[in-house]
């Protein structure tokens, strides 16, 4: 079963192609956070806390977005203005940026036209930042910490099930071991205390990296237990017995024979396992424990949104990215199923 | 049966050794340590710091910490809590019920809501009520937990329906007993909604695929054939069947009682063991740390072991011992 062969199923299911747009249309945004976001993560603005979501719409050949005035600071209460409204231009210049982290850029989608107001699409939020523009940047990290987690995840627990399951004996019995003791730890536990071990010896910039160590170090037992029991049938084929008859080294079975009948349970049990990261990293930022401000990720978003006053004041926007991390984790959950469908119906994942 | 139990019970001590082992390499590897704020504090006497630091060894590397600290634990010396100023064990014993209840509390409206859900989703496969039901389930199971206590949150306080944390109201005290059960109730609706939505959505399908696999057997046939009423046919003879599988479930189910509730104690600020072991790692208060883990892995292992003793329990083809 090539992937090629996977990837057109995939696009004959229209689960298949609703997870899969959904899924591309979310990495695009988190690609191009730089051309799509109005403002910069840490661009504050005192004078407009908890400013409610503008409506953009149609007018004079134009478009506008609605003006707001601030009526009731204690409360942070606004009014829309009605009779003023500001003008929206389209590839304006704005702060400077670095598309792709290397061509330097500083047209944007849309910007106020000569920044005479606001343009909040999804609000602000407690010290005046644009939600729309920190849920975009903070799709980078919270999408890309999946696939980087995932990828050393997998190739940990291919290494360790892929050896211990070819030599068996004593190796085996070692890892073994070891994949039932860190199967054995509860794993929010464990991921407060390497945090906790952990991080005060990076600066908080690196705390991307940190995280994703951390998570690929909590969830390669599972992959590798199951990888181990594939390799130990998988080993019993001819073709492996007579590469090792002509004496191919282990690591050049294991990667040439052995790696490719494993790649479409590999591609299912990634795509499974994404979500997982995802949460991780939003579970450790929401609790103040993961990316630090000014950076910005979908669970430290969340995070702003346990003060008292959010709840009584209705400050709703501030709840967006939890559906943003709802939306990605459906998402990667629908495609792992179809996934799963196409590879193998019967297959146990959970 | 019972070398099987002793068998799997060993298994613990390796284990428990082994984490708490780890627990003190980690957190000898953050800076500074516990006693760090205790020393700033002017009310702890200079000869109390210095009896506890030889007591525990702390000014000594972790190996030997370790050494000393395993000494106290087995003579049933848990250590002292800095942040609470209290024994460790009387610590956990204070939060451990309300973590218990809360859990209990959210796998009983779990498992009661979603054991008819996933039999009538069965019954009626493919209907209007499956197609929705599967939906939402696929709905809840991504749904992260404290987002969802968020959202419920967020919900009280517009509504003015719930309290927005804790385990108690202020007053509580002075309440009547009626009174005092039917606060806690109050206050337990909420972190338990958050807990179960999502295993509601879980067991309804294991639920829902079990009982459609069962269908399908020679038995339902035969029942059917020598006239058996419908209804009689299902929750007779396909119920009985179908729910094996999920008396494991119970058991995974019992393993996460007192360490999957982290989240949604910290959102909902329910004062239990989730809440403690967050707040005593941030504030490196070891030996609560280490005894919070020690709990945490112990119920995972009980509860597996519970989970194999069940499944044997209900279904006399599975043997627990290992065949010679």
């Amino acid at each position: 079963m090539t992937l090629f062969y996977i990837f057109r199923e995939v696009f004959r299911r229209p689960l298949g192609i609703f997870s899969a747009c959904v899924l591309g249309l979310l990495y695009m945004t988190a690609i191009f956070a730089g051309l799509l976001a109005p403002y910069q993560t840490n661009e504050q603005d005192l004078n407009r806390t908890y400013h409610p979501p503008t409506k953009v719409f149609w007018k004079d050949g134009g478009l506008h977005v609605e003006a707001y005035k601030l009526v009731d600071p204690s409360e942070a209460r606004y009014e829309l203005v009605e009779e003023l409204s500001y003008p929206i231009e389209l590839f304006a210049r704005g702060y400077e940026y670095r598309l792709f982290g290397l061509i330097p850029l500083e047209r944007h989608l849309f910007q106020v036209k000569d920044d005479i107001g606001p343009i909040y699409l999804l609000g602000s939020d407690s010290t005046g930042r644009d939600v729309f523009s920190r849920l975009i940047y903070g799709s980078q990290v919270s999408l890309f910490i999946g696939l980087i987690g995932i990828i050393i995840t997998a190739s940990l627990g291919f290494l360790v099930g892929g050896l211990s399951g070819y030599f068996g004996g004593r190796t085996d019995f070692l890892a073994m071991r070891l994949v039932e003791f860190m199967m054995a730890m509860p794993g929010l536990y464990l991921l407060l205390a390497l945090r906790g071990a952990l991080a005060p010896h990076f600066p908080s910039d690196q705390m991307f990296f940190v995280i994703v160590v951390i998570l690929a170090l909590i969830g390669w037992a599972g992959t590798a237990r199951i990888l181990r029991g594939m390799t130990l049938a998988l080993r019993q084929n001819q073709y492996v017995m007579a590469a090792e008859s002509m004496g191919q080294p282990p690591i050049a079975i294991l990667l040439k024979h052995i790696l490719p009948n494993l790649v479409s349970y590999l591609l299912v049990a990634a795509t499974l396992s994404i979500p997982g990261y995802v949460l991780g990293e939003a579970a450790l930022s929401f609790l103040g424990l993961g990316i630090q401000e000014p950076a910005a990720s979908w669970g430290l978003m969340l995070s702003q949104a346990q003060d008292v006053k959010v709840f009584y004041l209705n400050f709703w926007w501030l709840l967006i990215p939890g559906f943003a991390i709802f939306i990605t984790v459906i998402a990667y959950n629908i495609l792992g199923d179809v996934l799963r469908d196409i590879v193998d119906p019967k297959m146990q994942t959970s | 049966m019972i070398s099987f139990i002793l068998r799997r019970l060993m298994t613990l001590i390796p284990l428990l050794l082994g984490i708490t082992m780890l627990a003190f390499i980690l957190m000898s590897l953050a800076p500074g340590d516990f006693l760090t704020p205790v020393k700033a504090q002017r009310d702890v006497s200079v000869e109390l710091i210095q009896a506890i630091e030889s007591e525990f060894g702390l000014d000594q590397p972790w190996y030997i910490q370790y050494y000393k600290w395993l000494g106290n634990v087995l003579q049933g010396n848990l250590g002292h809590s800095w942040a609470y100023k209290l024994p460790v064990s009387e610590l956990i014993g204070q939060r451990i019920w309300a973590t218990f209840l809360l859990s209990f509390s959210s796998l009983i409206f779990s498992w009661m809501i979603a054991i008819p859900l996933g039999v009538l989703a069965a019954i009626y496969k493919d209907s209007i009520f499956d197609r929705i039901s599967a939906g939402l389930a696929y709905a809840a199971l991504s749904i992260p937990e404290f987002f969802l206590a968020l959202i419920l949150v967020f919900f009280a306080a517009q509504t003015g329906l719930f309290p927005l944390g804790g385990a108690t109201s202020i007053d509580y005290e002075y309440m009547s007993f009626g009174g005092k059960l039917l606060d806690r109730a109050h206050h337990l609706i909420l972190p338990t909604l958050a807990l179960g939505i999502g295993s509601i959505a879980s067991i309804m399908r294991i639920m829902r695929a079990n009982f459609i696999d069962t269908i399908r057997g020679g038995f339902v046939i035969t029942a059917r054939s020598k006239g058996v009423r419908e209804s009689v046919v299902m929750f007779k003879h396909v119920l009985r069947n179908a729910i094996n599988p999920l008396i494991s479930a119970f058991g995974f189910a019992l393993s996460g009682l007192l360490s999957g509730a982290l989240m949604v104690e910290i959102v909902l600020q329910y004062p239990g063991l989730g809440q403690l072991m967050y707040q005593s790692i941030l504030r490196e208060d070891q030996f609560v740390v280490l005894a919070s883990v020690m709990l945490g892995c112990s119920m995972l292992v009980f509860g597996n072991l519970l989970a194999d003793i069940l499944l044997a329990w209900s279904d006399p083809r599975i043997r627990l011992e290992r065949k010679n």
